[in-house]
C-alpha cells in the first residue's frame, strides 16, 4: 500500500485542469472492453440463476419430462409434485420442525446474546475481559471438534430427571439450545461492539430518573440497539434455518429432522426410488421462502451477513 | 458480595462511565444474573465439548470400549499412517488455498465492474444494471449449503438420472465434454470445489462492493484525468483502498472453506465419493465417530482441523501486522 492516493483527499475542489471532453483513460477500445466486461457479468448472473431456475421448472414436470430434453418446459404445471413432496416425502414435517427450532432458538439467541454483550460492554468487573475473549475465542474453533462430546452431552441431558423428557437427542428444544450456544460467540462479539458505541448520556439521564439496571437495559438500551439487533437477528435466522451438521449429529429420528437435513437425506436415498420431481418440489419448498425473504429485505440481509466480516 | 467502586486498573484507563451511586447498588447481582444463562449454555454445549474433545483425542475410546484409556499421541501417530486421512488432509489443503484465491479474484473483478467499471465524461461509476447483479449474485449466500449440495448433486448427475449439465452438453453437441462428474475420482473433488466457489463469490462481490462504495469518487476522477487506464486504476487506486477488507475476507474464506462437510457429504456421500478421492477432514471425522464409533480417533482429526484453523489465523495476523508496518 505505497500509493499516495490516501494523501489526496480531494474534497470536491474543482479540478485544476480544464476537463477534456473525454478523459484520457477513456480510449477508443473502451466500448469493446465494456462489452466484454458486461458479458462476464451477465455470464456469472446466468451461472447463479440458471441452476435455481432449472430446479423450479423441474419441480413442475413429470418424471418422464424431467429425464427428457432439458430445454423443454413442462406440459402442464404439476402441482401434485408439491403435494407428494409435502406429505409422502415428509417435507411438510421437516418444514414444521425447522420452524419450531428457529422460533425457539433465534429469540433466545438474541435475548441471551444481548444480555451478555450489554454487561460486557458497559460494566467493569473482574473477569470481564476473560469472559469476553472466552466468547469471542469460540469464533475460531471448528464445530467439528466439538461433535463427539456434544453428542454425548446432549444424549446425557435426556437421562436427567424431570427436564430429561424435553431434552436429549431428537429434541427440538435441545437442538435450539445448542444453536443458541454456538451462536453466542458471533452475537456477543457483534453486539458488544454495538453497545459500546451507544451514547452514555442517555443512560446517565435514565439513571438520574431512577431507572434500575433492569429498566435501563430493557427500556432504554435494548430499544436503542434495534438496528444492530435486526442485523444480527437476520444473520442468526438464516444461520439457524440453514444449519446442517448439528442436526445431522443430534437429530436422527426420521420425524425429527429439520428441512435442510431432511431434504439432503431424501436426495441421498432418492437415487434408489426415482421420484425426482417430488424431490425438486421439496427443493423449491426449501429455497423459495428464503429467497423471497431475501429479495424483500435484501438491503438488511446483505448488511447483516456482511457485517460480520466488516466489523 | 462486596460492593466497591470499580478499582480495577481498566477503569482507570477507560473512564467511559462514571460510577453512580444508584447504579453501584446491586451491580454485581445484576451482572451475575445477566451472564448466568449465556455462560451456562455456552459452557455446557461449546466449551466443555471442546475441552473434552482434546482429552478424548488422547484416549482409545471406541463404541466397544467401556471407558477411555489414556494412550498419549497414539491416535495422531495412527492418523499420519492412514492414507485416507492424508487424502482428506490434502483436499483440505487444496480448499484452503484454491477456494479463497479464486473467490477473491472473481469477487474483486466483479465488484470493480459493478462499482467503478464504467468510465465516461461523468467520471467513473458502476455498469448498468449493477443493482440487479448485486441482488442476484448474493442468492447462493442465503441458501442452505445443504440445499446447494442437493441442487448440484443433480446438476452434475449422469444424464439418465436427469443431470442437466451433461444434458445440455449433449444437446449442444459437446458430448465429448460430458463426464460422470461426481462418479470419477479425478473430477469428484474438483466439482465440489467449483460448487463451493459458486456459492461464495456473490458474498464477496457484495462485501468488496461495500468497501469500494466508500472510496471517494474524486479519487477516481483524479485518476481518470491523470490518464490512468482501467488496470492502473484498479491496481493503484481500488485495490490499495479495499486491501483491508480483502485480507479479512481471505481469512474468513479460508475458515469457511475448511468446512466442506455438507457439500461432500451430500454430493459425494459419506465415504467421500469414488475411491474416496473427495474426502475432507470434516467427513472423515464424522465417519470415524458416527459410523465406526472410533471416538478417540475422530477427536484427533478434530484437533488437526483446529490446528489448521489456528495456523491460518496466526499467519494472517502476522501478515496483517507486517502490512501495517509498511504503511507507516
Amino acid at each position: 500500500m505505497t500509493s499516495t492516493v490516501d494523501e489526496k483527499p480531494a474534497t470536491g475542489a474543482p479540478p485544476a485542469r480544464p476537463r477534456r471532453r473525454r478523459g484520457p483513460g477513456v480510449g477508443a477500445g473502451e466500448g469493446a472492453l465494456s462489452l466484454l466486461n458486461g458479458t462476464f457479468l451477465l455470464f456469472w448472473g446466468l451461472i447463479t440463476t440458471l441452476p435455481l431456475l432449472w430446479a423450479m421448472i423441474s419441480a413442475f414436470k413429470t418424471n418422464t419430462e424431467f429425464l427428457g430434453d432439458p430445454w423443454t418446459l413442462p406440459d402442464t404445471f404439476r402441482f401434485e409434485n408439491f403435494e407428494r413432496a409435502w406429505t409422502v416425502a415428509n417435507i411438510g414435517q421437516y418444514f414444521v420442525n425447522s420452524v419450531i427450532v428457529v422460533v425457539i432458538s433465534v429469540p433466545l439467541t438474541m435475548l441471551l446474546g444481548a444480555m451478555a454483550a450489554y454487561v460486557l460492554a458497559r460494566y467493569d468487573f473482574p473477569g470481564n475481559r476473560l469472559i469476553y475473549f472466552g466468547f469471542v475465542g469460540g469464533l475460531i474453533f471448528p464445530v467439528f471438534l466439538a461433535l463427539v462430546p456434544l453428542f454425548f452431552v446432549v444424549r446425557n441431558l435426556g437421562t436427567l430427571p424431570l427436564v430429561g423428557t424435553a431434552l436429549g437427542l431428537n429434541s427440538h428444544l435441545s437442538l435450539a439450545l445448542v444453536y443458541v450456544a454456538f451462536s453466542m460467540p458471533f452475537t456477543v462479539f457483534f453486539l458488544t461492539a454495538f453497545f459500546r458505541t451507544q451514547p452514555t448520556s442517555i443512560a446517565e439521564a435514565a439513571i438520574v430518573d431512577g431507572c434500575s439496571h433492569w429498566g435501563l437495559f430493557f427500556r432504554v438500551m435494548l430499544p436503542m440497539a434495534r438496528p444492530g439487533l435486526i442485523s444480527i437477528g437476520l444473520f442468526n435466522v438464516l444461520g439457524h434455518w440453514n444449519q446442517y451438521v448439528l442436526p445431522v449429529v443430534l437429530m436422527n429420528e426420521p420425524d425429527k429432522k429439520v428441512l435442510a437435513q431432511g431434504l439432503a437425506a431424501l436426495a441421498i436415498s432418492q437415487g434408489y426410488r426415482g421420484d425426482w420431481t417430488a424431490l425438486f418440489a421439496g427443493l423449491v419448498i426449501a429455497l423459495l421462502p428464503v429467497l423471497i425473504v431475501y429479495v424483500l429485505f435484501q438491503k438488511q440481509v446483505q448488511a447483516g451477513l456482511t457485517a460480520g466480516v466488516l466489523k | 458480595m462486596a460492593i466497591k467502586e470499580s478499582t480495577s486498573p481498566r477503569a482507570a484507563v477507560r473512564p467511559r462511565r462514571r460510577p453512580r451511586h444508584g447504579l453501584e447498588h446491586g451491580k454485581y447481582g445484576f451482572i451475575l444474573t445477566f451472564l448466568l444463562a449465556p455462560l451456562g449454555l455456552y459452557g455446557l454445549f461449546v466449551v466443555s465439548p471442546y475441552v473434552q474433545a482434546i482429552y478424548i483425542s488422547l484416549t482409545d475410546w471406541t463404541g466397544l470400549t467401556a471407558g477411555q484409556t489414556f494412550v498419549g499421541f497414539d491416535n495422531y501417530v495412527r492418523l499420519f499412517k492412514d492414507d485416507q486421512f492424508l487424502i482428506a488432509l490434502r483436499n483440505n489443503g487444496i480448499l484452503l488455498v484454491i477456494v479463497p484465491a479464486v473467490t477473491v479474484l472473481l469477487g474483486l473483478f466483479f465488484a470493480s465492474m459493478l462499482n467503478v467499471g464504467r468510465r465516461g465524461r461523468s467520471g467513473i461509476s458502476g455498469v448498468r444494471g449493477s443493482g440487479v447483479y448485486k441482488i442476484v449474485y448474493f442468492f447462493p449466500q442465503v441458501l442452505s449449503v445443504a440445499i446447494i449440495g442437493v441442487l448440484f448433486k443433480y446438476v452434475f448427475a449422469p444424464t439418465e438420472a436427469g443431470g442437466i449439465l451433461n444434458g445440455v452438453l449433449n444437446a449442444v453437441g459437446l458430448d465429448a465434454l460430458a463426464q460422470p462428474w461426481l462418479g470419477d475420482p479425478d473430477f469428484a473433488f474438483w466439482t465440489v470445489v467449483l460448487v463451493m466457489i459458486w456459492s461464495f463469490v456473490g458474498f464477496y462481490v457484495v462485501l468488496f462492493s461495500a468497501a469500494m462504495q466508500s472510496i471517494p469518487k474524486e479519487i477516481y476522477e483524479a485518476a481518470l484525468l491523470d490518464g490512468a487506464g482501467r488496470y492502473a486504476t484498479f491496481r493503484h487506486v481500488t485495490l490499495p483502498l479495499v486491501w483491508d477488507t480483502v485480507q479479512v475476507g481471505w481469512v474468513y474464506l479460508a475458515i469457511q472453506a475448511m468446512d466442506a462437510f455438507a457439500l461432500v457429504h451430500i454430493m459425494l456421500g459419506i465415504s467421500g465419493g469414488p475411491s474416496r478421492a473427495g474426502d475432507v477432514l470434516g467427513v472423515a471425522l464424522y465417519r470415524a465417530a458416527f459410523n465406526n464409533y472410533r471416538f478417540g480417533y475422530a477427536s484427533a482429526i478434530g484437533v488437526v482441523l483446529l490446528l489448521l484453523t489456528l495456523i491460518v489465523a496466526v499467519l494472517f495476523m502476522r501478515a496483517a501486522r507486517r502490512d501495517r508496518v509498511e504503511l507507516s
